[in-house]
């Protein structure tokens, strides 16, 4: 039988620590995507025009949200689980009823839900600045969860990997904010040379990038089918390496 | 008394090669209060640690009342609870709800009177909507135990519960465990205070190298184990012990005027008895005597050295 008394309490645990700093939760984000606003939207983009038919405003609005998603699962996720193992109580769920799963649904469930939180509030600031359509909703409420579900994984096993503030802090610095920036957030990677557009299609921020603009204003970078695929696979990974830490305890119990 | 936790052939050695467990095998007994002793870095806790599940095995096997703590984790931790040794809390929680968060950590719905009945018998109800931050190490100590019996263990492990506490707290805590044991649960505590082990335990294990070196009821213990000296005042000065009195164990102190007896308890009174006899015979007279029984902190040293 499923503890689901565990995981309900593990995610509130987790949702109290985001609305205990609900200002910093919430603000900084929103302040930042306006700063982005200013800089790409109005300073830049008044040169730009226009990319595939959309203003440049709007282009940047799905890789905007995306580039939150992306860094506030991996932040929460990996702070998530890895503040616990920093302080000791981590014991308190090591020696509870609860399964692998069950901490996996507690923890990235939360963190995965606190970025989806971030996306949909960024997502409403933009609508002040730009004007925005949003073609197909339900491929985009797909990409949303699946980029915040794998990325709070990913997040996750950063936390159980990471064995100081430092290691937790690398990772996003070093990894995944280039791959967010090189991954076609602020403009289409058919505007790269052929070389640098063949090296982009190894990021996977890409395609998640790509896909999402497509379910607003279907300009993709490429095929939408492939983007979902492609995210789908990295959701595997991550649950292959997560399933891999629980079975060998690595970090957690040896 | 039938086993509730058994230990079989348990080894664990951690990622660094260091071998913390070799092959211990031990029974706990139910509703007993079982003191495990031993030096720093003896093993205690990966012991503790290993059948709670925070700590993987590598070979052996751990049954707790009759469920393999791997295979059936859930029914085996439902049953346990566990006070660690170090005081990791959440800090900003209140007392209220970190016990009640570890009541729904393991399944149970809440239970506003059981909650409050742990806190006041742990005398924490007037601290109950106080943070953690703002409590005292012994306090902090206190909601360790509470958060442990939130979800009514029937098995409670204490991982030297009274580290770097003060005496008043110690005979508090040690009060605890006895109402504890009172209500039918068993207590595991591991404990550097020999004294500690004498005062509560009814078994008492001792742990060094990673190796049970023994466990046994303590009053037999004591009796095996225990040396007994006599000391007799003697009225006059003795330089040498005469001849006739070789055949006994004996020291001579304080300038002469005392006379030490080694004896093992385990001969009985027999042997002083015919030691006073022969002590008459050499005409050495006494004005006083009197016997003392090794502690089990002599045992112990005696045992881990």
């Amino acid at each position: 039988m499923m503890n689901t008394r565990a995981v309900q309490t593990i995610f509130m645990a987790e949702m109290k620590r985001f609305f205990r700093t609900i200002g910093q939760s919430l603000i900084s984000p929103v302040i930042s995507t306006v700063l982005y606003f200013v800089v790409f939207g109005a300073a830049i983009g008044s040169r730009i025009q226009q990319i595939n038919g959309v203003e440049y405003g709007a282009f940047i609005v799905p890789g905007l949200i995306m580039l939150s998603i992306l860094t506030q699962a991996v932040s929460n996720a990996s702070f998530g689980i890895y503040f616990p193992r920093f302080s000791g109580t981590i014991y308190e769920y090591l020696a509870a009823p609860i399964s692998a799963v069950e901490m996996v649904l507690g923890f990235v469930g939360a963190a995965a839900a606190k970025s989806l939180l971030i996306g949909v509030v960024i997502l409403a600031t933009s609508w002040f600045f730009v004007p925005l359509e949003i073609r197909h909703p339900f491929w985009m409420i797909a990409f949303l969860l699946l980029t915040a579900i794998t990325f709070s994984l990913l997040g996750f096993i950063i936390g159980l990997w990471a064995d100081g503030f430092e290691k937790l802090q690398i990772i996003p610095l070093l990894i995944i904010t280039p791959l967010t920036f090189l991954g076609g957030s602020f403009y289409s990677i058919n505007v790269l040379p052929p070389f640098w557009k063949t090296v982009s299609l190894f990021n996977p921020v890409v395609y998640l990038v790509s896909g999402f603009r497509w379910s607003f204003n279907e300009v993709a970078d490429v095929n939408v089918e492939l983007s979902l695929a492609a995210t789908f696979g990295f959701l595997v990974l991550c649950l292959a390496i997560v399933a891999w830490i629980f079975k060998t305890g690595y970090r957690l119990k040896t | 008394m039938n086993a509730i936790i058994e230990i079989e052939n348990l080894s664990k050695t951690y990622a660094s090669g260091l071998a913390a467990l070799t092959g211990v095998s031990l029974d706990i007994l139910r509703g007993e209060i079982l003191a495990l002793l031993g030096p720093n870095g003896a093993g205690k806790t990966t012991l503790i640690s290993t059948v709670c599940g925070i700590v993987n095995k590598t070979s052996g096997s751990i049954t707790v009342d009759g469920h393999d703590n791997v295979t059936a984790f859930r029914e085996a931790r439902k049953l346990i609870g566990l006070v660690p040794q170090e005081l990791h809390l959440s800090i900003f929680e209140t007392v209220w709800d970190t016990v009640n968060f570890s009541r729904h950590l393991f399944g149970k719905a809440s239970d506003p009177a059981y909650i409050e009945s742990i806190l006041k018998k742990l005398s924490l109800w007037d601290k109950k909507d106080s943070k953690i931050v703002a409590l005292s190490g012994g306090m902090k100590r206190r909601v360790l135990i509470a958060k442990a019996l939130a979800h009514e263990p029937r098995i409670l492990f204490l991982d030297e519960p009274t580290a770097g506490v003060d005496v008043a707290l110690r005979q508090d805590l040690w009060n605890v465990v006895r109402t504890l044991r009172d209500d039918g649960v068993t207590v595991i505590l591991t404990t550097h205070y020999i004294e500690e082990a004498e005062e509560l335990a009814d078994r008492v294990g001792v742990i060094n190298k990673g190796g049970l070196v023994l466990i046994e009821d303590k009053a037999t213990l004591m009796r095996k184990m225990g040396q007994k000296k006599l000391t007799l005042q003697l009225d006059t000065v003795l330089t040498t012990v005469p001849k006739s009195l070789k055949k006994y164990n004996l020291e001579v102190h304080g300038d002469g005027k005392v006379l030490h007896y080694a004896f093992d308890s385990k001969q009985g009174t027999a042997e002083i008895a015919g030691l006073l006899n022969d002590l008459a015979r050499a005409k050495i007279s006494y004005n006083d005597l009197h016997t003392e029984q090794s502690s089990l902190e002599d045992i112990f040293l005696k045992l881990v050295s």
